[in-house]
């Protein structure tokens, strides 16, 4: 019994926002009459929340050094502007337009992170700088007009599902249904090996009850969305694409040298320094790939709505950057996981989609979810505090 | 006999069931200086926090008695009202307000929320003379040194009409020079009337002050000596802190020394601000299985040297060679070196020299992340293997590998910065204050490491402002004033009386 009270204790961080998160997809479920776990609301909220998804990822890496980047919804709307001048005006193959695109909002990044790293001029600013330019370059390139629409192949990406009518048993939709056990034993497999290698290195295991229940759990909610997601259309692209970014960034940050030096850097930069870590060269490459996702978000984002439009993006970054912090995150660097700033996105996701459900207005979500924020964060350093004067 | 200023009773302070205190009792009387010393995590600090209030009266047990009334502080203000201030051992001035302004931060001479300036410059500048410091009220803290900015903290004590002043380690960042300046003006205020407490870790410094000593052991009060009474040495002292005789300060160690393996040429670096030459011309070598140590006084240069070595950590406009196993190689940055197979262990651990927020064992691997990798992929088997085997070997309390650095004690973080250093894998291995802020025991250990480094062939290079430690670990010493060699001595020759005579005499050179 012990045992379980140190657990609760000591992973209490960890884990509270992934329970937050389930019991207000249980509260809204119940409040919306059961609305909310419908297959078609699923797949929406998933196609709805693709863009903070794949923000909150680079988002993540930026706030991990410790800065912030203000500059991603308008980037996100300058690239969507370019695609659209791309295929759109000039009817470039899709393929190649949404490499250059990718490749502009790379630059884009280089561009900051230049400025950043090597010229040493604060984060907030440059960004800040690049928040107006950025839109700015928008309305010049769509000339304060919308641009549409876009040929189907692309819209697939935001909107479209894989294999959607292939193998169907009972209205079911076999190929997400499949996906998903493939996933669960993979998944099981994962938490094995773990567990044997902390074994072995003798290093605190959780009590076997608590990682089968947590194991279940998890096994649950991933049959739960795939069957769900087969009841509907089947398996949205867009989520394919945000699986894989979860994974391989993941494993970036946790497996590699390259996320060892992120956190190095975000955690004592000059004690980095003279551990031999390049710390321009690591600051410098995280912008890049923050620019990277931001212009991949602002492609799904131009897809979804099937045009390009000035406006698009606006107040993109302050989603990302509250899914980071709700998920754990810390704004002075180090801390932080991508699974954290998914479950803060999907928090605030379930949080619009709910109350959008329940006909709460914008005005009232918005202020919900300013306060969800400053709860969450409260909370941390609550936490935090509690544990360190222990 | 003087009457008691402060009589601290049975205190007891237990956190989550273990006890900090034991029943201690102190006793300081008026118009004395009183050391008070102990290993790291002895107490003192926790003694300490209790008397000032940071630990409110009902979280301990026992009774305080100043100036004959029994006290129940519930915080600081409350003991500072009584005029028992605490300098601690991270000063906590404001860098970019100016002296005047922090001797009187919180304290502000002002009426109706008016600041009256022009007392509190007057003010300023009495108390400053008083401390002898002698630097503008106007001048920013950022721009004077660690010295300096203590005397300031002690004019801010001095605004406040102390009456018993605690020092915290009050000479760690300072050198031999600054610290008689400090330790006499200690003896001044004494003359004047002020109590104090000393806290510290040098003992010479101690024995050379207080009028009584109390040695603090494991939360317990172990005794009490007196000047005069008591016969009172370094070795006595230790005796009381570790439990033990330490007759041998230092392991003892026959060098086994090899060819030249570092050779540093005509090495000139400017500062990276000012135009100012901050090293002039310096040649020295290391052989393999020497410990050489640069010795002189703060702001000497020796840091500065050993950072624009340490692949031009430090400085601008930097010319010389620098030469490893006789070839001359070209040290650009930091990454060149670590993999040249040169070392720095930073004097400053907690700035420069560990992620506080991270693990032991990604502090321990930091520097050399591609040992334990293949193909940018960190292998957490070998990682993991690494880690312990350093906790191991270098007997790093710890509950785990997966502690972290931050919740370690002062020692146990220099042997995690030791470690993540070794495991470079060094040819030369430069440590500068390898030591401070670090209890007697484990300097102990660490010396240990040091000379198992060097009988393994490593070469070794200390910087330290404790010239004991220089003498008892080094065999040969280079001393090194205003950023040049003022002199080379072998162990045979370095004193203390030797080391300082070459400073003064090329101070004198220079003038």
């Amino acid at each position: 019994m012990t045992n379980f009270k140190s657990f609760i204790k000591n992973n209490i961080r960890q884990y509270a926002m992934a329970l937050a998160l389930v019991v207000i997809m249980v509260l809204f479920q119940i409040m919306t009459g059961g609305i909310l776990f419908k297959p078609l609301n699923i797949t929406n909220l998933i196609l709805q929340n693709s863009y903070v998804l794949i923000l909150g990822i680079g988002m993540l890496l930026v706030i991990l050094t410790g800065n912030v980047d203000l500059s991603v919804g308008s980037v996100a709307a300058f690239i969507g502007a370019i695609s659209a001048i791309f295929m759109v005006q000039m009817h470039m193959p899709v393929v190649i337009a949404v490499v250059l695109c990718l490749v502009i909002g790379a630059l884009v990044g280089a561009w900051q992170g230049f400025w950043i790293a090597y010229i040493r001029i604060p984060a907030f600013i440059v960004t800040l700088a690049g928040m107006l330019v950025f839109r700015g370059l928008t309305m010049v390139l769509l000339k304060g007009q919308t641009i549409s629409p876009y040929e189907e192949s692309f819209q697939a990406m935001a909107n479209g599902f894989f294999l959607s009518d292939v193998f169907k048993v009972g209205g079911l939709n076999m190929i997400a249904v499949i996906t998903g056990i493939i996933l669960s034993l993979v998944f099981i497999f994962l938490e094995y090996k773990n567990i044997q290698s902390m074994k072995k290195y003798n290093f605190e295991t959780l009590p076997l009850p608590i990682t089968i229940g947590k194991t279940a759990v998890i096994v649950a909610a991933i049959n739960l969305l795939t069957v769900s997601l087969a009841a509907y259309k089947g398996i949205p692209i867009v989520l394919i694409l945000i699986v894989a970014l979860i994974a391989i960034y993941t494993f970036i940050t946790q497996k590699t040298i390259a996320g060892r030096h992120i956190y190095a850097l975000g955690g004592n930069e000059k004690a980095a320094k003279l551990s031999g870590i390049k710390t321009k060269r690591v600051m410098f490459w995280v912008y890049v790939n923050m620019g990277l996702l931001a212009a991949l978000a602002g492609l799904v984002v131009a897809g979804r709505l099937n045009a390009a439009t000035p406006k698009a993006g606006t107040n993109f970054e302050l989603d990302a950057i509250a899914a980071c912090f709700i998920g754990g995150a810390s704004a002075s660097g180090g801390i932080g996981t991508i699974i954290g700033a998914i479950i803060g996105a999907l928090v605030m996701g379930v949080l619009n989609n709910g109350m959008s459900i329940m006909g709460v207005g914008i005005d009232w979500q918005q202020a919900i979810k300013g306060l969800v924020l400053l709860a969450a964060v409260a909370f941390d350093v609550y936490t935090k505090s509690k544990s360190n004067a222990d | 006999m003087s009457k008691l200023l402060l009589e601290m009773k049975d205190i007891t302070k237990t956190f989550s069931s273990i006890k900090a205190l034991d029943n201690v009792n102190l006793t300081v009387r008026s118009g004395e200086i009183h050391a008070l010393v102990g290993e790291n995590g002895a107490g003192k600090s926790t003694l300490m926090n209790v008397l000032s209030g940071i630990y409110p009266y009902g979280t301990y047990s026992g009774d305080i008695i100043f100036d004959s009334n029994l006290c129940h502080f519930k915080e600081i203000k409350d003991s500072e009202k009584l005029g028992i201030v605490i300098i601690h051992q991270e000063l906590a001035l404001i860098p970019y307000l100016s002296i005047a302004e922090n001797v009187f931060l919180g304290n502000e001479q002002a009426k109706t929320g008016v600041i009256d300036w022009n007392e509190t410059t007057t003010r300023t500048n009495e108390l400053l003379s008083l401390v002898g410091l002698h630097e503008s009220p106007n001048t920013l803290i950022t721009n004077i040194g660690v010295g300096k900015q203590q005397l300031v903290e002690i004019a801010r004590a001095l605004a406040k009409d102390v009456k018993l002043l605690i020092l915290d380690e009050p000479t760690a960042a300072l050198n031999d020079e600054e610290s008689n300046k400090l330790l006499e003006l200690l003896t001044d205020l004494k003359a004047k009337g002020i109590t104090s407490i000393l806290i510290s870790h040098k003992l010479n410094e101690v024995e050379k002050v207080s009028d009584r000593i109390t040695v603090i052991r494991d939360g317990r009060t172990i005794e009490t000596l007196e000047k005069g009474k008591d016969q009172i040495t370094e070795d006595r002292i230790i005796k009381g802190m570790v439990g033990r005789d330490m007759s041998h300060r230092f392991p003892h160690r026959e060098p086994k020394i090899g060819d030249t393996i570092l050779e540093v040429i005509d090495w000139n670096v400017t500062h990276p601000i000012h135009d100012r030459k901050v090293i002039n011309n310096v040649n020295l070598k290391v052989r393999s299985g020497e410990i050489i140590g640069l010795a002189g006084l703060m702001g000497a240069g020796r840091t500065e040297l050993a950072m624009s070595i340490f692949g031009r950590s430090y400085g601008s406009k930097i010319t010389g060679t620098i030469k490893l196993k006789g070839k001359p190689v070209e040290l650009s940055s930091v990454s060149k070196a670590i993999e040249s197979g040169i070392a720095y262990v930073t004097e400053d651990r907690k700035n420069y020299g560990l992620v506080l927020i991270d693990n032991i064992k990604n502090n321990i691997t930091m520097a050399n992340l591609r040992k334990v990798s293949k193909n940018s992929v960190v292998g957490e088997h070998d990682e993991n293997v690494v880690a312990e085997d350093f906790r191991k070997k270098f007997n790093i309390k710890s509950s785990s590998i997966m502690q972290k650095a931050g919740n370690l004690s002062g020692g146990n973080q220099q042997k995690v910065v030791l470690s993540k250093w070794i495991f470079t894998d060094p040819d030369v291995l430069i440590l500068d204050e390898p030591t401070r802020g670090i209890d007697v025991g484990a300097k102990y250990e660490i010396y240990t490491i040091i000379n198992q480094l060097a009988d393994s062939g490593k070469s070794i290079v200390v910087i330290s402002s404790e010239m004991p430690e220089l003498l008892g670990l080094c065999d040969r010493i280079y001393v090194v004033n205003e950023g040049e060699i003022a002199g080379e001595l072998p162990r045979s020759e370095a004193t203390q009386e030797s080391i300082m005579k070459c400073i003064m005499n090329h101070a004198k050179g220079t003038a």
